[in-house]
């Protein structure tokens, strides 16, 4: 066709990113990829190899090698024998390496850019002008962090040896949000990439050399998921970071159960996206191109189910449908291509089933008319309407270029249907009205609310998710706290384990009077009650003496005690003034009653250890309630016209199984944090005395804490626990206690993947001020919120 | 039509589906998408659509942004584009010293804007290759008409008290009149940006009407100065006026103003049009002017335009760029595509 006739058809024309260089590098790796562990290449022990293809033409790209058990175990090794040198440079030696990093990230850009869209199938648009500089830019961020980490956390040491295990979708960015802030805490690293796209973590371990990493500060083994699960089950290894779906993050839980292991998820999501009738339409709709077709939609945070105010409805689906009708889908290393391959024929067939299922359930599918490659793997982008809450398309994540569409009526509905998902990672909200926007960003359950934009990312903000959508960040200060543990914590004892006394020969209290029976209940939704058993569980002095008789709770009471909890959700609404009130008021009235608490608890306890807990508990009170409007969130800086607000929001109800040696400070120590940034609590008071549940209600109740905040239970906590810890409606536990149960708790937890905080087995010295309270205990009580608010005029 | 206050949108939803379904007519000037559009007769002042208008500035400045970033075109597809972008251009002069000389040199290079051997190179003989119009102003409408006489060019000529339009409104209505007899094809006018800042917008309405009965059979392309009015919602309501007044072309700038075409100020101004075109089935065409200087910038409009809009408003009879300075960059570009080898300045013939 002449220059004549295509300026009369004004067509694009073919504009292809040269890939010769990406194939070059390629070639002069014959196209065969070994391991990276210490430093150096080494074939698998297994001398096993698999294809990663080309998913625009299905074409093979290279062979890698699978690495197993052994090559982890190498690599764990590498990564320990390189820990001590790597943390014993300074933080400043550390920056230095990470800002090399990122130069080398952006020195070799476009060949990583490229190498990228090839093994995934995104489009070179996104991997050029999103992925790569992301990279670099986390990199620099988290030399900064390397640079400041002694003045910034000082008290806190590295975990250790990390294993990380990354997903296919963003394979080069999710390894910097992995191997950036793991390094800059001082920690080494073992990277699993995944299986589909492990071409640039290879590229990467390149990087590391050049930049004359030590070795085995970075080790990259590639594989399956068996590769994977030989890293989660490494004794060896102190921490695991994965990103990828729900079902994994399950079963990594459990697997990490017994161990001392830190966890950090980031998993699936069902992510909404709502369009009230006062946003910029045409705005909105943009934002949901960049939502939910952005790399195909295989984003765990894209906006999948868009939420649309019924006013509007028509207008929006209309330009919507204009809007999918200019996308171009095709051949990813064609710059002016917005939709690309799929990642594999999986997941291809899997968002083919999916949409399927969808229409067989009543959905209407619409699409634009598009011609799809002959070759590779393609799927046009897809709007579905007439979708339900009750549709499968509305629960699931698909994670495919498909959206549900649904409508509501008021703000209050969008945010009902917004948050009726077992997910919670990220959402939008488009609307002019800032009122609107943040009342109901407030009120999402998601770890990112993007106000009238859609996918932002840095390093400087923390991503992560709510409920299944996984627990910890990364990005930002509260992303790098899940890589470094005070050194006080990391090194105390185990906790001695303990045995309740037994009873010795029944012994009648002689009087001439008998005194009135005390008889302590469960505190349930600001009410005593008596056990749903009907039963009573006797309680022992040391010696054996019996004190007096508590309530045997059961699943029933703690079900009730959940009903309650939850009903109390104001008490996260309250001003932090007014919780501070509250908490103020506590230990007044502990103070006046300090003499017969004592007297009772000397009995478990001795006259000393008595004295002190209350006298300290009344100070623990009075530290809450200071921190009750103190423990700010932060406005991050990333690089964008906006205001990133990092909210620190409760994580709402926590079930609490409270420590053994110190019956009552320890309980004021865990209950209090949590009661003070506004959850509301199902605590199990220790075996060892519950009878202080008698008077700790009274403590409540005369100090207008608003009934159900903090409930009780007394009871066998190896029963309790079970059920608090598979409670769906429980956000999250906190347990602590011996080895046992402590990994009873994080196995019993998977169901909604609750976030589970332990002592690990460790004994907490509850009367070192500088240990049992403060920053550390309230980073657990709350979960951190990214609300994106750009701005501009 | 009965409009339901409380639906507005719909209202005009269901106005706009009735029109979709006449019969198409040979006035047909665009199509956007499968709809059939009509030359824009105007409407009457609708103040509840000015009232829905509402543009996030951040947002457009994203979609401004990365939509250059999603599409170029290379090659060929490159050379015809930016051939496609001359034949949209209005060459421009509009500086106190211009001279019967300088409009005239201006018109030459209108008819051939470039060089013969480069046509013969690109083989594009075929096409007759010319700007859209020359734009001066009105004392040298006279000099260009000759100068242009049977080169199918246009003559735009600026009008209403170029560039602040602050004269007496019936000196501007007499100077639109002027022109006209002066033989101008196109009237480029301003509007009064105070009635913006005052949401008058039945003055403005009224104004631009005003312009539009003396304008005549000439085509009026309505300035709304986007670098004075500053917000991006002032200049979507703006040019929802101009619209609703009957303008064949909203402009974005006089070329004067502090700031004046950007991408931004583009975007808001095409979805207006867009939307104007959904809802009344008439067609409005949109110049963006000043700071367009790089071949690779008129690339970035042709393509906003495509997106948006559509093929339709990638013709000259929708679609112009104010430049005075464009041309050399693009024909630098083409000579580079037609040799292999970067250009110079001085190896193109000057306006």
């Amino acid at each position: 066709m002449s220059i004549a006739e295509k300026f009369v058809s004004m067509e694009y024309g073919p504009a292809p990113e040269d890939s010769k260089e990406a194939n070059l590098w390629l070639e002069r790796h014959g196209r065969r990829f070994e391991l990276f562990i210490g430093g150096a290449w080494h074939a698998p022990a297994s001398g096993e190899y698999f294809d990663t293809l080309d998913p625009s033409n299905g074409e093979k790209l290279a062979e890698v090698a699978q690495g197993g058990v052994v090559d982890i175990d190498a690599a764990v090794r590498a990564a320990r024998a390189a820990s001590t040198e790597w943390q014993a440079l300074t933080p400043h030696s550390r920056a230095r390496y990470l800002y090399a990093l990122a130069r080398l990230v952006q020195k070799h850009s476009r060949l990583l850019a490229v190498l990228e869209t090839m093994d995934n199938g995104k489009p070179i648009r996104e991997s050029r002008d999103i992925d790569i500089p992301l990279v670099a830019r986390h990199f620099y961020h988290h030399a900064g962090w390397a640079q400041l980490f002694e003045q910034e956390f000082p008290g806190y040491e590295p975990c250790g040896v990390v294993g990380q295990i990354i997903p296919w979708n963003f394979p080069l960015l999710m390894l910097a949000w992995k191997i950036a802030p793991a390094l800059g805490t001082g920690n080494t690293v073992v990277l699993k990439p995944a299986e589909f796209t492990p071409l640039t973590a290879l590229a990467f371990a390149e990087l590391c050399q050049e930049a004359g990493l030590p070795a085995g500060v970075v080790n990259i083994v590639t594989g399956d998921g068996s590769t994977g699960e030989a890293l989660v089950n490494h004794p060896d290894v102190d921490k695991i970071a994965f990103t990828g779906s729900t079902e994994v993050g399950r079963a990594i839980r459990s697997a990490t159960a017994a161990s001392h292991k830190r966890l950090s998820l980031e998993l699936g999501g069902k992510s909404p996206f709502i369009i009230f009738e006062d946003a910029d339409l045409d705005s909105a709709v943009e934002g949901l191109v960049d939502g939910i077709w952005f790399n195909q939609g295989q984003v765990c945070c894209a906006g999948s189910r868009l939420l649309m105010q019924e006013s509007i409805a028509d207008v929006l689906m209309s330009k919507i449908r204009d809007r999918m009708g200019s996308l171009r889908i095709g051949p990813p290393l064609d710059k002016a291509i917005d939709i690309g391959a799929i990642v594999a024929r999986v997941q291809l067939d899997r968002i083919e089933r999916m949409v399927a299922q969808g229409v067989a359930e009543g959905a209407t599918c619409w699409q634009p008319q598009v011609v799809l490659p002959s070759r590779g793997f393609y799927f046009p982008p897809t709007l579905l309407s007439n979708v339900h809450p009750t549709s499968i398309v509305a629960q699931q994540e698909i994670f495919g270029p498909v959206l549900a569409a649904m409508t509501f009526r008021t703000p209050k509905e969008a945010v009902e249907l917004a948050n009726n998902t077992v997910y919670g990672l990220a959402s939008c909200v488009w609307s002019e009205n800032i009122n609107v926007a943040l009342h109901v960003a407030a009120q999402l359950k998601a770890g990112v609310v993007w106000v009238n934009c859609t996918n932002l990312f840095d390093a400087a903000c923390g991503f992560g998710g709510y409920r299944e959508s996984g627990y910890g960040r990364e990005g930002g200060r509260e992303g790098l706290l899940e890589y470094m543990e005070p050194s006080w914590f990391k090194h105390a004892p185990p906790l001695p384990s303990a045995t309740l006394p037994t009873a010795q020969v029944e012994e009648r209290l002689e009087a001439s009077m008998p005194a009135i029976d005390r008889t302590v209940k469960l505190y349930i939704g600001g009410k005593q009650a008596r056990p749903d058993s009907g039963y009573s569980m006797g309680v022992r002095s040391p010696d054996g003496r019996l004190l007096g008789e508590a309530p045997l709770g059961n699943r029933k009471d703690i079900r009730n005690a959940v009903e309650a909890a939850r009903k109390a959700e104001a008490w996260a609404k309250a001003t932090a003034h007014n919780r501070a009130q509250v908490l103020y008021y506590c230990a007044e009235n502990l103070s006046q009653r300090q003499g017969e608490i004592v007297h009772r608890l000397a009995a478990v306890v001795g006259e000393k250890q008595a004295a002190a807990e209350v006298e300290l508990g009344i100070e623990r009170i009075f530290s809450y309630a200071a921190w009750a409007d103190k423990f700010d969130g932060a406005v991050h800086n990333p690089p964008f016209r906006n205001i990133a607000i990092a909210m620190n929001e409760p994580i709402g109800t926590v079930g609490v199984i409270c420590p053994a040696d110190a019956p009552l400070l320890g309980f004021l120590s865990l209950v209090m944090p949590l009661i003070s940034m506004g959850n509301t609590v199902i605590a199990i008071p220790s075996e060892r005395y519950p009878l202080i549940t008698g008077d700790l209600y009274q403590l409540f109740d005369t100090s207008d804490l608003p009934a159900g905040a903090i409930n009780i239970v007394t009871g066998y906590a190896s029963q309790l626990l079970k059920t608090l810890a598979e409670h769906d409606d429980i956000d999250g536990i906190w347990c602590y206690g011996d080895e046992a149960t402590v990994a009873a708790a994080k196995a019993m937890s998977i169901g909604n993947l609750k976030q589970v905080w332990t002592n690990e087995g460790r004994a907490i010295d509850w009367f070192n001020t500088k240990l049992a309270e403060g920053r550390w205990y309230l980073e657990h009580a709350t979960q951190v919120k990214n609300i994106w608010v750009p701005y501009g005029e | 039509m009965a409009v339901d206050h409380n639906h507005p949108n719909l209202a005009r939803k269901s106005a706009a589906d009735v029109a979709s379904q006449e019969q198409p007519t040979s006035n047909t000037i665009a199509m956007l998408g499968e709809r059939q559009l009509l030359s824009n007769s105007g409407i009457p002042l609708d103040l509840n659509w000015l009232q829905e208008v509402r543009v996030n500035t951040s947002a457009v400045e994203r979609r401004a942004q990365t939509q250059v970033a999603r599409r170029t075109v290379k090659k060929e597809w490159q050379a015809a584009w930016l051939l496609r972008a001359i034949s949209c251009m209005d060459l421009t002069t509009l500086s106190g010293d211009d001279t019967d000389e300088r409009v005239r040199r201006l018109c030459a290079k209108a008819r051939h804007p470039i060089q013969q051997n480069l046509v013969q190179k690109l083989g594009i003989e075929e096409l007759g290759l010319k700007v859209g119009a020359v734009c001066v102003y009105h004392t040298f409408i006279e000099t260009a008409l000759n100068a242009l006489e049977g080169s199918g060019v246009r003559v735009a000529a600026v009008s209403t008290g170029f560039p602040a339009g602050l004269s007496p409104l019936a000196e501007r209505v007499a100077e639109i009149r002027r022109s006209v007899e002066a033989g101008a094809h196109e009237i480029d006018v301003v509007i009064t940006r105070a009635h913006v800042f005052g949401a008058r917008w039945q003055a403005l309405y009224d104004e631009v009407a005003a312009f539009r009965q003396a304008c005549g059979a000439a085509h009026m392309k309505v300035i709304l100065g986007a670098g004075d009015l500053l917000t991006l919602r002032n200049v979507a309501r703006a040019g929802f006026v101009a619209m609703m007044a009957g303008a064949d072309f909203i402009k974005t700038s006089t070329g004067k103003e502090p700031t004046n075409a950007t991408l931004p100020v583009g975007l808001v101004m095409v979805r207006a049009i867009r939307e104007y075109a959904q809802q009344t089935g008439m067609a409005v065409g949109f110049k963006p002017a000043g700071g367009i200087r790089t071949a690779k910038q008129s690339l970035d409009w042709l393509a906003m335009m495509k997106e948006e809009l559509g093929d339709s408003w990638m013709r000259a009879e929708l679609f112009r760029f104010g430049v005075s300075g464009l041309l050399g960059d693009i024909e630098r570009q083409l000579e580079h595509y037609a040799t292999g080898r970067y250009s110079a300045e001085y190896r193109h013939p000057i306006a």
